[in-house]
């Protein structure tokens, strides 16, 4: 706004107004400096701090050096919570991006009907994940769920109470909301895509499934990067709906990373390894976007727009 | 060594939270937290709303909360200083808990002083309240052991008679299965449901006494024969079709376990006396119309354990925050003295299928339609030659995480009795 400063009034000089562009911009990054330093670092610090303690959550916190990080990596349950959650990470990103893609190159179309599906399509992510388990769950009861109200056997599985398929319908649900989210950065990405380049591949004579491979799909790498990086992340932080939907059942199967933390914190009244199994999943959580990061080539920088 | 930023940070959060909304003057006002789910919830809630109308000078705020939610709500919010000023709750190890942080108020001293509270109510009821000595809550509502509910008209389907032994019930599980019957409801994700059949069995089989070791602490508490036992038996019982299919995945607090029994879909269920309220209001013609029975667990052949012993709860509980004020203090007595199971709550409770802890109270119902449960739950309350707490309740919440975490993994055959075992023995004294 400095740089735009009205002429009728005697303006300062250039050379201060590049100062006062210097003195001010700054100070416009401190407001999201603060919430971040705030809701973001300082309580990461506490965390850090309360894994080397031994604490119930009620009374006073004692400090125990290593204790809580050699009780958690002791802990078989630990593996088990972190081979968990990466079979969510992997299985939701298997299963929602194929399905994004395609679902995004078809509405990134013109067509109206297509705008009416996308806005049908957006609904599931501005539900509650809460409200989204527990419709879930009522829908998938075992013997008074759609499948016993309908008479259709097919459907009326023990959903939630066999290890695999309780995971399989995890999966399901948590790709059920996101796959619209998902969709949207597609949808986005294809409409970038210069339409010259289709029209050259027509007339050297591709047909529509050549484009896609050969130039929608390439020309989506990025999108393909930024929301894999999202899908991975994302997953690692995922509790509400899995705790309402099977609560982390049956037995151990579907306990990930994060679920193993609130039943060590809040069940169990153990902060000091919840908060070491809360460092852990910061740092998983760095390793991997820095990894997608890599993954997304030398040079992130560079554009995929024509003429650039 | 301690570091007293816990009292530091509880001591903040307690001049911003809700505990401490008094205003001057006659405008004082104290919080309390309980359950929710009807029938109970209503009479909670008409008991705070008599006590306000009788005391405008000093009322109470009531929020009520979901079973499992509040287990974990209450524990979070007494931690960051945020406690309402009466705190509901199930006594025993959780009690425990919070007065090793100083978070409740000692209450021996009070109820010397108004011996007539203490007076009318059962003496076992004051067990879960007492630590080391001291008493710390004020016991109130209804007695709930845990009986074997079952459907009449279930058993009239396949000509049987309700079992009277371990065996008996292990001969009606095929029977029950053949006629497309599930032999027993079950809300197994809620956990704890799958647990009083581990402290029915185990009492049953091998006494109090092997509890009683585990809940002192004495090392490899577990590794008594009685226990593998119990737990093959769990084992055998699961593996036959006990359980009705998708009991993992069944909350108890959505009541489905009971709809269950009440639909005829299953032929029992192991479930508290809480939930005979639930039935008679949710089951239609079931209660009413005599189709429910019941009774106590039945004896297992060759176990020591006596069959008038019952587990369950002996009581509620409500314990005043050591972080509220004075006048809210205060508030919270005079409702422990004036509010807390008055002739009209005790009635209220009685018309939910509950027996109130306070003596005499089985002339409450004479002529009830419920006499005949009523009167069978006050036999087994009164009868009984020990009144056991439920595990998870007795244990502190580490120990009983664990327990209630390998239980649910038996149930799912993913570990072995002996695996238990040694899972249990390792948080022993926790």
């Amino acid at each position: 706004m400095t740089a735009f400063a009205p002429p009728a009034r005697p303006g300062p000089p250039p050379a201060a107004t590049r100062e006062a562009r210097g003195g001010v911009l700054p100070w416009l990054a401190v407001p999201a400096l603060v919430i971040f330093v705030g809701f973001g670092v300082i309580p990461l610090l506490g965390v850090l701090f309360l894994s080397f303690t031994s604490w119930d959550g009620l009374g006073e916190i004692h400090l125990s050096g290593l204790t809580s990080w050699r009780a958690v990596l002791a802990d078989p349950g630990l593996p088990h919570a972190l081979w968990v959650t990466f079979l969510v990470m992997a299985a939701s990103w298997a299963f929602q991006t194929p399905a994004s893609i395609l679902i995004g190159v078809f509405l990134a179309g013109r067509q109206r009907y297509r705008a009416v599906l996308a806005v049908l399509f957006f609904i599931p992510l501005l539900l509650s994940q809460a409200a989204i388990a527990i419709a879930y769950k009522a829908l998938l009861d075992p013997n008074f769920g759609l499948g016993a109200g309908l008479h259709i056997d097919l459907l009326s599985q023990d959903w939630l109470g066999r290890p695999v398929l309780a995971f399989s319908t995890v999966i399901f649900v948590v790709s059920w909301q996101f796959i619209p989210f998902h969709s949207l950065i597609y949808q986005g990405g294809v409409r970038q895509i210069p339409r010259s380049m289709y029209e050259a591949a027509e007339i050297d004579g591709a047909g529509r499934v050549r484009k896609f491979f050969s130039i929608t799909l390439p020309q989506l790498k990025y999108t393909i990067i930024t929301s894999s990086t999202l899908m991975v992340v994302g997953s690692l932080t995922f509790f509400d709906l899995i705790f309402v939907l099977t609560a982390g059942g049956p037995g151990d199967a579907t306990r990930v990373l994060a679920l193993d933390m609130y039943k060590r914190g809040f069940q169990a009244n153990l902060m000091g390894p919840a908060s070491a199994i809360a460092v852990i999943l910061v740092l998983v959580g760095l390793a991997l976007a820095l990894l997608l990061r890599r993954l997304g080539g030398r040079n992130p920088g560079a554009s995929q727009l024509e003429g650039a | 060594m301690g570091v007293p930023l816990g009292a530091a940070l509880a001591a903040c959060g307690g001049t911003a939270g809700p505990g401490s909304t008094s205003g001057s003057g006659g405008g004082a006002k104290a919080t309390y937290w309980y359950l929710s789910v009807q029938p109970q919830e209503g009479v909670r809630t008409r008991a705070v709303e008599r006590f306000n109308k009788a005391n405008p000078g000093g009322t109470i705020t009531g929020t009520p909360f979901q079973n499992d939610a509040y287990k974990t709500k209450i524990k979070t919010a007494i931690g960051a200083g945020q406690a309402p000023t009466i705190i509901w709750g199930w006594g025993g190890g959780t009690l425990r808990t919070y007065v090793q942080a100083g978070q409740v108020e000692d209450l021996t001293s009070w109820f010397d002083q108004n011996a007539a509270v203490k007076d009318r109510l059962f003496p076992s009821s004051f067990g879960a309240a007492t630590i080391d000595g001291k008493i710390y809550a004020m016991p109130c509502e209804t007695v709930q052991p845990i009986v074997l509910f079952y459907n009449k008209t279930a058993f009239e389907k396949i000509g049987a008679e309700p079992p009277t032994s371990w065996g008996d019930i292990m001969d009606l599980v095929p029977k029950f299965n053949k006629a497309g019957i599930a032999p027993f409801s079950l809300g197994g994700q809620s956990r704890w449901t799958n647990m009083m059949w581990l402290e029915f069995l185990l009492d049953r089989i091998g006494g109090t006494e092997v509890f009683q070791a585990v809940f002192d602490g004495k090392k490899d508490a577990w590794s008594h024969p009685a226990v593998l036992d119990m737990l093959t038996k769990v084992q055998d019982l699961v593996k036959a079709g006990g359980f009705i299919k998708g009991f993992s995945s069944i909350t108890a607090d959505s009541n489905a376990d009971q709809a269950l029994l009440y639909t005829g879909k299953a032929a029992m269920m192991l479930h508290g006396t809480w939930t005979y309220g639930g039935m008679s209001q949710d089951g239609g013609d079931f209660v009413p119309g005599g189709h429910l029975g019941y009774m106590n667990f039945p004896p297992v052949e060759g176990g020591k354990g006596d069959p008038s012993n019952t587990v369950g709860n002996p009581g509620q509980y409500l314990s005043i925050s050591s972080k509220a004020t004075p006048e809210q203090k205060e508030i919270a007595k005079k409702f422990f003295a004036t509010g807390v199971l008055t002739d009209q709550e005790g009635k209220e409770w009685v018309e939910t299928g509950g027996v109130p802890i306070v003596k005499g109270s089985d002339a409450a119902w004479a002529g009830s339609k419920d006499a005949d449960f009523l009167n069978f739950v006050y036999g087994i309350a009164s009868n009984a030659k020990v009144f056991a707490q439920s595990w998870d309740q007795a244990l502190s919440p580490t120990a009983a995480e664990v327990l209630l975490d390998n239980i649910a993994k038996l149930f799912q055959l993913s570990i072995t009795p002996q695996q238990w075992v040694d899972n249990m023995n390792a948080v022993i004294g926790q």
